[in-house]
């Protein structure tokens, strides 16, 4: 029996009758209201998540740059201090250790926020090829992390737009944290990082400024909608950053773990592809369900913005464009779905949409 | 919006959390408020075939929250005779009514006597508070 570690939120859930779950060895909350509610707010108006079960690793010193562009897949080199870059932890088959934000605090020193299910693989992954002149410490203990998320989150917050992937120090009805233009909703928003001692202050701080609080199951739903992988559903050491659609984050062009043998796939073209798909029939696709004449199910669910069964999986490569017709099998019964364009859901042009 | 907690006195109940309103050689069969509460909001009804023959205690269907699958267990064998067409296209409405507009199908009973094994009102209610 493995004793589940709880957020410095953790109070708050309770008290706000969320229902706990296990969660990568947390007791994280599924919901609060409920998953569909917690959805349309954060696509109508402004949701937040305590993600403080995330891992915040730090990598300072004189090479840490030199480290993270050899263990990295993006080019750590077009960032400047205050800015971040969604990149891949890649091995040496050019499989996937991680899909995590890096953001560039100083020439010498970046934050790596990574999956909470990975935090320890990657610290140890980084620590086996750490050189002289670079340190890398596991700082996620001293952290919680909030994403308040939705095209009112700013206004909710009394923040000015900024340009994603970019970040501050501010603060936050006089809670100093870090504020990260980053998320994984598809909405406009922010991840504020604080000490863990100041995470209740700053989320009672943003509840009452009107965002209402969401669960994992929310988190899940909204990712999906617009097509982000999940470490471990979508994409995982196995799979690889062409077949998942993630060669724009590999600079190909630099050297780093399994550059060669991406360059490979990407030069003969990958076998399988992640697809995105909408069921056409009533059902809903779990992870896990067979597809046919293709792999399985790496996540599915229902989409609350297009009220159908919605999932990702991979096909092979000559199956994969939008518009081909696939096969579900649901507990037996072959339903049908159809290809789609990533991302399945896309807010409507709008001045103050997502990035 | 969700209905409050209630179990009325004129259905009987099965330990899985499913209900019975007996009519004759008729039954009318849904989820129980606190199986639609565990559940979350239902967002899938996958209903058997009409005139399918189903077994008591055994799946007859499902239905889907965003997170949860559950089998419907019949706390009656029978004949499906009818299915609610209202839940296969708006499943949320179980939620809001478990017991009325949000009844799942209803079966010609073959064993009218199995519902002597079933569970009164008060005995589910017992059964909820003993977890």
């Amino acid at each position: 029996m493995q004793t589940l570690l709880r957020t410095p939120l953790f109070d708050r859930h309770l008290g706000l009758g969320a229902r706990m779950v296990p969660f990568a060895g947390w007791e994280m909350p599924v919901q609060y209201e409920g998953v569909i509610p917690e959805h349309m707010a954060v696509r109508t108006d402004a949701g937040v998540f305590d993600v403080s079960h995330m891992g915040e690793l730090e990598v300072e010193g004189p090479r840490a740059n030199e480290l993270l562009q050899s263990l990295l897949s993006n080019d750590l080199g077009r960032l400047v201090d205050g800015q971040a870059q969604y990149t891949l932890m890649t091995n040496n088959s050019g499989g996937i250790i991680d899909d995590l934000i890096v953001y560039r605090l100083s020439p010498f020193r970046f934050l790596l926020i990574v999956n909470a299910s990975n935090r320890e693989g990657d610290f140890e992954w980084l620590k086996e090829h750490e050189i002289a002149g670079s340190d890398v410490r596991d700082v996620s203990e001293e952290y919680a992390l909030l994403a308040v998320q939705g095209p009112r989150s700013l206004e909710r917050l009394g923040l000015d737009e900024a340009l994603a992937f970019t970040f501050a120090e501010d603060e936050i009805d006089g809670v100093a944290c870090m504020i990260n233009r980053t998320g994984y909703t598809g909405e406009q928003g922010v991840e504020l990082m604080v000490p863990a001692e100041d995470g209740p202050e700053l989320w009672d701080r943003v509840v009452e400024r009107g965002a209402k609080p969401a669960g994992l199951g929310a988190r899940d739903t909204l990712r999906l909608e617009v097509c982000y992988p999940l470490h471990g559903n979508d994409i995982g050491p196995e799979t690889d950053a062409i077949s998942a659609g993630l060669g724009w984050v590999c600079a190909l062009d630099k050297e780093f773990t399994g550059a060669e043998v991406l360059r490979r796939i990407r030069q003969e073209g990958p076998q399988e592809r992640l697809v995105a798909f909408v069921m056409e029939e009533r059902a809903i696709p779990r992870q896990g369900m067979p597809i046919e004449g293709g792999r399985e199910v790496t996540s599915g669910t229902h989409s609350p913005m297009l009220d159908r069964g919605i999932g990702m999986g991979y096909v092979p490569a000559n199956r994969a464009e939008p518009q081909t017709e696939l096969t579900i099998d649901v507990r037996g019964k072959s339903r049908r779905g159809r290809v789609v364009k990533k991302p399945i859901y896309k807010r409507e042009a709008s001045p103050n949409g997502g990035h | 919006m969700a209905a409050t907690e209630t179990y009325p006195d004129e259905l009987r109940y099965h330990p899985e959390h499913d209900w019975a309103r007996i009519e004759g050689d008729v039954a009318t069969l849904g989820i129980t408020w606190f199986a639609q509460d565990s559940l979350g909001e239902l967002v899938h009804f996958e209903p058997p075939d009409t005139s399918a023959t189903i077994t008591k205690d055994a799946s007859y269907g499902e239905v889907e929250s965003v997170k949860a699958v559950s089998d419907l267990i019949t706390p009656l064998s029978g004949e499906v005779v009818e299915i609610n067409q209202k839940v296969v296209e708006a499943p949320e409405t179980v939620n809001e009514d478990p017991y009325g507009e949000g009844w799942l199908v209803r079966i010609r009973l073959t064993n009218p006597s199995e519902a002597e094994s079933l569970l009164d009102a008060a005995s589910y209610r017992q059964l909820l508070e003993d977890g």
